[in-house]
């Protein structure tokens, strides 16, 4: 458990630093739609969604996706709600075809394309009237009901 | 009940007669005087002794239809049900309450309280559960006797767990003289509460007709007062069926239910507490089971706003607006982290608000508090917890218990605060206005991911659906979580009835059932109802989606189907992966697939308008649009949604 934990914070400051070590380590060559068929039967998909656009678990897709050192580091490594995947249930070139996988994910629409999210409304409330209790405090609901 | 055979026999009801008969005829001449005795036999209003009166005027037991002049037992327990207002009883039909039954439909014209028809004994109390959750009063769930217990209890579980109050009323033949065999000796017993004793408020099984009301009475006082939960009257069937002269039904009482004033804190308590919070340089509102009704959400904002001080919603209600510039609840870590005073608004569990523990080998918990932050309990919702059953997690004690209710002390508090508040609240709100104005933006561009998708996103399922209701009164009366809590996100919710929270005991099978009790009780006033209900939760109990077409409850009923038990295939695969053996097999006994269920044409059957599988996003907006069409006319609507797992 120790090491586990030790490996998902060496984990996380590869994510901080993350930019400087995906500089440095290739992945290795992967085939994405070999990659998307193993992300469903392995179960990734279950809590990151089949797009990996994320779910319970974070979206790791569309990009950028983590460098591959944290990537497979993590995967590897981790100990809390997300048990390690060993070689015995993942390969080397199956988390490579995965990582691959993930990377080709085409980038989403962009909020602002869609008018649906756009329509989204702001604030709720109304202007507030009553007496606030300190001058200057922010004005920000009035009970509609 | 009476055969054609000519032999003598000894049957239920007139061996009881008999019996009944005798017993007070012996009591009257060996206690007493011949005037009291004649007196016992005199009509309504004179001082006999009610019961005695009652038995001694039963018209002959031969199993005759009940002479002219005469009513029974079952049109008593209609009236106290009435006097209760209770509108409601849902039931699946069973023989241990046929005299009841057969009294409110045609002793009370199957009016206040009527009957819905449940195809499930757990359906009908969940239908009760969602029903109390936006009128907050009881509906009745007529149960069959041990049997029909049984098939609820889970419900029941759910009902305590959440603190809904359900009025149960379970039939029984509790003299085992008159039983026949088979089914009606199977479907009695001398005590069938204790199946679900530990996780109802109160039970009763009175043993006279007289006692009747007094047990109606306490039952649904006990179901409403305090933290609220479910209670089970049990009426026995000879009771139901007794022959009693219409002239002294006036001898048995009706129960009268009173205003009830919810304790509130003392004022010393509040200014204590007032000046906690005032004094804090980070306070902190969290609030589990709070909001109950239409003052509750106004009162938390006033209070929110006095302190200028972030709020986060569990969700185990509609707690607070969720577009409030204070509402932290997605964002709430280092809130709770910073906070020097907490305060838990209602938490049935304040171990789960103050802690994190995560599914680990090694469940070691993680505070989300500070080593110095003061705790302070504010509520009722955890003193209805019993031992044997949970909902708890471990022990967390509370720096100040205030054992009162909340949204009753609130206008006392809120008073005491704004006397007390200071110059730099202001800036504290400011700060958290900055903090969280940027979280729809967030949450729009979070669910374009995978927005063009099949099976489609859930984020793009619960826009599209907004996007047809957000001019509407609703109700989500199911839980969000499994959607990723999209509606939290995305919509705009600030009323008490926009969502109901959750199904206390996490019992499967509550959504869908619930949805349909919610949708009976927004009908009056026109509010649409949006189930979003799992395939798992809906399988559970299908005929639900029958009682709404046969009431004409209308309610978009949306099925997120991502064919399995969706949880569990997570659960499956975890355990695999943590004993790394093989992590391709959690979709066995997981899953609803191989083949694919056609939940549209289930629905058809029972004569509700359905579409799908719907599973190309492109195509959801148009059968939304014809789902709420009908919807809108007064009648259920099912959509099946092959959808994203969450």
């Amino acid at each position: 458990m120790k090491f586990s934990r030790l490996a998902f914070a060496v984990a996380s400051v590869c994510v901080l630093s993350g930019g400087a070590l995906a500089a440095q380590a290739q992945a290795p060559a992967g085939d994405a739609a070999r990659g998307k068929a193993i992300f469903a039967r392995v179960g990734c998909y279950t809590c990151h969604g089949f797009e990996g656009q994320g779910g319970v678990g974070p979206k790791l897709a569309p990009g950028p996706v983590r460098a591959w050192p944290v990537f497979s580091t993590f995967v590897r490594t981790t100990s809390r709600d997300m048990p390690p995947f060993t070689t015995r249930n993942l390969t080397d070139q199956e988390l490579a075809d995965i990582y691959a996988y993930l990377t080709a994910v085409p980038a989403s629409p962009a909020p602002a394309s869609i008018p649906l999210l756009m329509q989204l409304g702001g604030r709720s409330g109304l202007p507030c009237k009553r007496a606030l209790p300190c001058p200057g405090a922010p004005l920000f609901y009035a009970p509609t009901a | 009940m009476s055969g054609s055979d000519k032999q003598p026999r000894i049957e239920r009801r007139q061996f009881l007669k008999g019996a009944a008969a005798a017993g007070p005829a012996l009591a009257a001449a060996s206690l007493v005087s011949p005037q009291a005795a004649q007196a016992a036999q005199t009509p309504a209003g004179a001082a006999a002794p009610a019961t005695m009166a009652v038995r001694e005027q039963h018209p002959p037991g031969t199993g005759q239809p009940l002479a002219p002049g005469y009513v029974v037992g079952g049109d008593h327990m209609t009236d106290c049900l009435r006097a209760l207002d209770i509108e409601y009883v849902a039931s699946c039909p069973g023989s241990t309450f046929r005299g009841f039954q057969e009294s409110i439909i045609n002793y009370g014209g199957n009016k206040k309280p009527e009957f819905l028809t449940a195809l499930h004994e757990d359906s009908s109390v969940h239908f009760a559960m969602g029903y109390a959750k936006i009128t907050g009063k009881p509906m009745a769930a007529m149960i069959h006797g041990v049997v029909g217990v049984q098939h609820a209890s889970m419900a029941i579980y759910n009902a305590f767990g959440d603190q809904v109050p359900v009025y149960i009323i379970a039939g029984n033949l509790l003299s085992e003289w008159g039983r026949r065999p088979g089914a009606e000796a199977a479907h009695s017993s001398t005590d069938q509460a204790q199946m679900v004793r530990d996780y109802i408020k109160w039970d009763e099984q009175p043993t006279t007709l007289r006692d009747f009301s007094n047990a109606a009475a306490r039952c649904y006082e006990a179901a409403v007062s305090g933290a609220p939960g479910p209670v089970m009257l049990t009426a026995d069937a000879d009771m139901q069926e007794e022959a009693i002269h219409e002239d002294h039904k006036a001898d048995l009482r009706l129960p009268k239910i009173g205003r009830r004033i919810p304790a509130s804190a003392d004022s010393g308590t509040v200014q204590e507490l007032a000046t906690m919070l005032c004094n804090a340089e980070n306070p902190v509102l969290s609030l589990d089971r709070y909001g109950n009704n239409d003052k509750s959400i106004p009162l938390m904002v006033e209070l929110a706003e006095a302190l200028q001080a972030p709020v986060i919603d569990t969700r185990g209600r509609m707690n607070f607006p969720n577009r409030h510039p204070l509402n932290v609840s997605d964002i709430g870590g280092p809130y709770l982290r910073n906070a020097d005073v907490v305060l838990a608004v209602e938490p049935r569990d304040l171990f789960g608000m103050v802690m994190a523990l995560d599914d680990e080998d090694v469940r070691t918990p993680r505070p989300r508090i500070g080593q110095n932050t003061k705790v302070v309990r504010l509520g009722i919702s955890h003193t209805s917890q019993k031992p044997n059953y949970g909902g708890s997690q471990r022990y967390a004690p509370a720096d100040l218990d205030i054992q009162a209710d909340a949204q009753g002390t609130m206008p006392a508090l809120i008073e005491a605060v704004k006397r007390m508040a200071k110059p730099n609240f202001a800036a504290r709100g400011e700060r958290i206005a900055n903090q969280t104005k940027n979280l729809l933006e967030r949450a729009k561009a979070e669910a374009a991911y995978g927005w063009d998708a099949s099976p489609i996103s859930t984020a793009r399922l619960c826009a599209e659906i907004w996007d047809q209701i957000k001019n509407e009164e609703y109700t989500v009366p199911t839980e969000t979580n499994f959607l990723s809590s999209w509606p939290q996100r995305l919509w705009v919710m600030d009323k008490y009835y926009n969502f109901l929270g959750r199904s206390g005991g996490w019992g499967v099978g509550y959504n869908s059932a619930a949805a349909i009790g919610a949708a009976l009780a927004n009908k009056p006033h026109g509010r649409v109802t949006v189930a979003l209900a799992g395939d798992g939760d809906f399988m559970m109990a299908p005929g639900v989606i029958w009682t709404a077409a046969h009431h004409q409850i209308p309610i978009l009923f949306v099925i997120h189907n991502n064919r399995g038990y969706h949880q569990e295939t997570m659960h499956l695969q975890r355990m695999a992966n943590r004993r790394n053996r093989a992590v391709t097999t959690a979709d066995i006994g997981t899953t609803i697939k191989d083949p694919n269920m056609d939940f549209a044409m289930m629905a058809k059957s029972m004569g509700v308008y359905s579409e799908g599988p719907v599973s190309n996003p492109v195509d959801l907006r148009p059968a939304i649009q014809r789902a709420l069409a009908v919807v809108k006319r007064g009648e259920p609507a099912v959509l099946d949604i092959v959808a994203q797992p969450r």
